[in-house]
């Protein structure tokens, strides 16, 4: 099953992003391999729609979780029509989060805020 | 770093002369202006370095070649936006022009090209302070993200700071969303006439989309008691915070046209917007630990 | 004094603007439509509009804006996402099993109905906004409202100016604040813009911002100074050293400031405002006269 993670950087010690469709990268992690890829975010540059445009990439990257601190009710709609579950990450690094996760200590995310119309913000 | 926005919905009533109130009696070391179709906020807040300027791309815009065109109109037909004329040649008005790349698509001979193009210009000021602010091109659409822009600028460079300061846009469009998103309290400046009232209106149910903390205060509000009574009454029924009233005062204006802030004189408006600061604070921020 | 019309057989189409907000754009086109014998008033700041609390306007005629929108045949779609690749504004996806469209961030250029292969889209209206249309005595009034939320305005603005007065009429535009795109299509079809200018630092700032607009678009200009004290004025210096036009100064004045806030229409209370807009029109129908007769 694989794992995304918005992520500051490519590295396993980086935090997670507190921006999901603004992220400059995400973590896709493999839990059967144990491997980890980073994938750019196009959608960070976008004018309109990164949430949505992040949350296209999220879908084709097969994962089945998403571990975000937040998400907008257009991102969101994208991920859950596609049956990807959203879980809600903790101040701290990728590795700290992933390690929560598994241990089942992250909550499901309830809170879907308000779209930003496209217009961005952090 | 914590974050308080000040809007007004309708434009003129002081947004920018309290921000500038704000700044100093704060003494706030990060600010910036929101506004980014009419920046005022460099105007008073005097910069002693040279900024950091960085060209702003917002969305692509067509071009027609014209040895390649051949005047089959298609380009013009399906352009949604009255972006292309025809007269003498096809070409494309960049500032109708959206970036749709519609006439790209449906250019039989391939005479179309997007390109990159400049919608503004951001500039960071870092001395003791930052200072964040752009300027948004003339005729250009995208200010929602070019306002995402300065506010990242700000964040990236100040972001230990404990308080920002953040001069917002008139409105209820594109900018003002987008410089709502993310800050903690929100001050609406308004006046006391029957149009800012409408426009406050319309500024509150836009900013309570986004579940930030709103205090309302009345600027010159001696030029209608009526109204400000008025105003007072519509924040109580609806449990909006009430920060204050400042008196319509000339010498705010002279204070402006010397570049100084009404705080930095002794002035019956400068007076009233220390009450305006300490309530502010208080009411949006009580809660500050954390 | 007898009553302005629209002399010389002029369709006059006159834009009021200013850089900020707040100098007094509504001020003067409201007074500008009242003090005329005949006028149509076109509100095009269609996000905070105002000029309706002056006029009151009776008899009203509504009308919704629409923008298209794609809509999807689910059984028509193969999921091949060359709509999803093509839209610059991300406002489709597709999760693997189905496609989702978000309208508010479409912006309605109709790129992803064109290019589907399969024919899955098609288009549906949106509304975006109002318009509605009143009289109230000599003026027909026209008010456009963006709903909140809305991304742009401009399609209710080019609905409204098809309101415009025909033939021998005045027709007084209301612009948006600013220089962006909603002010340049309010602008579009003006024979006349008149800039209003504020006698302060910000005012004039903002004053050159729209003055550059206006010589963009090769419109003929000229300013009004609104609030103007004893001081000196930076706007009218600035008006001075770039020979533009003063068409007319009007006063800080209490009086002025507290009809203004009541939304009451200085020109319909007292006989000396009404003269001041008067001349005015009748200062602005020389000017567009004189344009006029430099273009022929």
């Amino acid at each position: 099953m694989k794992i995304a993670v918005p992520a500051d950087d490519r590295s396993m010690e980086s935090n997670v992003c507190i921006s999901f469709g603004r992220t400059p990268y995400f973590l896709i992690y493999d839990t059967e391999t144990g491997e980890s890829a980073f994938l750019e975010n196009t959608a960070a540059e976008k004018h309109c729609g990164a949430g949505i445009a992040a949350a296209q990439t999220v879908v084709d990257s097969g994962a089945a979780v998403l571990l975000t601190p937040r998400c907008g009710e257009n991102a969101a709609e994208v991920i859950q029509a596609a049956n990807i579950k959203l879980f809600k990450t903790f101040n701290g690094s990728l590795q700290d989060n992933l390690d929560a996760y598994k241990e089942g200590k992250l909550p499901v995310l309830q809170e879907i805020h308000a779209g930003l119309h496209g217009h961005g913000g952090n | 770093m914590k974050q308080l926005l000040i809007l007004s919905g309708k434009g003129g009533t002081g947004k920018t002369t309290v921000a500038c109130a704000f700044i100093k009696l704060s003494r706030a070391k990060a600010y910036a202006d929101c506004d980014v179709d009419a920046p005022n906020l460099h105007l008073v807040m005097q910069q002693n370095v040279q900024p950091i300027i960085k060209d702003y791309y917002g969305l692509p815009k067509a071009a027609i070649d014209p040895d390649l065109c051949i005047q089959c109109g298609l380009c013009m037909r399906h352009c949604r936006f009255d972006a292309i004329t025809a007269a003498p040649d096809f070409r494309v008005d960049e500032y109708a022009c959206e970036g749709c790349g519609v006439c790209h698509l449906v250019c039989p001979q391939g005479a179309v090209t997007l390109h990159p193009a400049i919608a503004g210009e951001l500039k960071l000021y870092r001395n003791e302070t930052v200072f964040s602010t752009a300027q948004l091109k003339m005729g250009s659409g995208t200010s929602g993200k070019l306002v995402a822009e300065v506010k990242k600028q700000l964040y990236e460079a100040a972001g230990d700071a404990e308080l920002a300061i953040i001069d917002g846009s008139p409105g209820i469009g594109c900018p003002v969303i987008a410089s709502i998103s993310g800050v903690d309290a929100v001050l609406i400046v308004t006046e006391p006439s029957i149009s800012g009232i409408s426009d406050m209106e319309r500024i509150i149910r836009t900013a309570e989309i986004f579940h930030t903390r709103i205090a309302v205060c009345i600027n010159k509000y001696d030029t209608s008691l009526g109204n400000t009574e008025k105003i007072e009454a519509f924040c109580k029924e609806r449990g909006l915070p009430f920060a204050g009233r400042i008196p319509y005062d000339p010498e705010a204006v002279k204070a402006i046209n010397r570049g100084l802030s009404i705080a930095d004189l002794d002035c019956a408006s400068g007076r009233a917007v220390q009450d305006v600061y300490h309530r502010t604070i208080e009411t949006l921020f009580d809660e500050s630990a954390g | 004094m007898q009553a302005f019309t629209a002399t010389e057989g002029i369709n006059m189409k006159i834009a009021v603007l200013s850089g900020k907000g707040g100098t007094g754009k509504t001020l003067v086109s409201v007074n500008m439509a009242a003090a005329a014998e005949q006028a149509v008033y076109i509100d095009c700041d269609v996000e905070e509009p105002n000029g309706h609390l002056f006029f009151k306007p009776e008899a009203i005629a509504q009308e919704n804006i629409s923008i298209k929108i794609p809509i999807v045949d689910p059984a028509r779609c193969n999921g091949c996402r060359k709509c999803v690749d093509f839209c610059k504004f991300n406002a489709l996806a597709h999760t693997g099993q189905k496609l989702i469209i978000f309208s508010e961030v479409c912006h309605s250029c109709g790129g992803c109905a064109l290019l589907c292969p399969e024919k899955a889209l098609t288009e549906k209206d949106k509304v975006v906004g109002e318009i509605r249309r009143g009289v109230s005595q000599n003026v027909r009034v026209v008010s456009g409202i963006l709903n909140p939320g809305e991304a742009s305005g401009i399609p209710i603005i080019k609905k409204e100016l098809s309101y415009a007065a025909e033939g021998d009429g005045l027709t007084v535009i209301d612009c948006p604040p600013g220089s962006a795109c909603i002010a340049m299509e309010s602008i579009r079809e003006a024979d006349y813009c008149i800039l209003v200018a504020e006698p302060t630092l910000f005012g004039v700032h903002n004053l050159g911002m729209v003055h550059e607009l206006v010589r963009l678009f090769g419109k003929p200009y000229g300013v009004v100074l609104n609030k103007c004290l004893e001081e000196e004025n930076p706007s009218e210096k600035y008006c001075v050293d770039q020979g533009i036009p003063i068409l007319g100064k009007i006063p800080f004045d209490k009086e002025i400031g507290r009809l203004n806030a009541d939304a009451l229409i200085l020109a319909r209370e007292k006989e000396v405002y009404r003269d001041m807009f008067f001349s005015l029109l009748h200062r602005t129908s020389k000017e567009v006269g004189h344009e006029a007769a430099i273009d022929s």
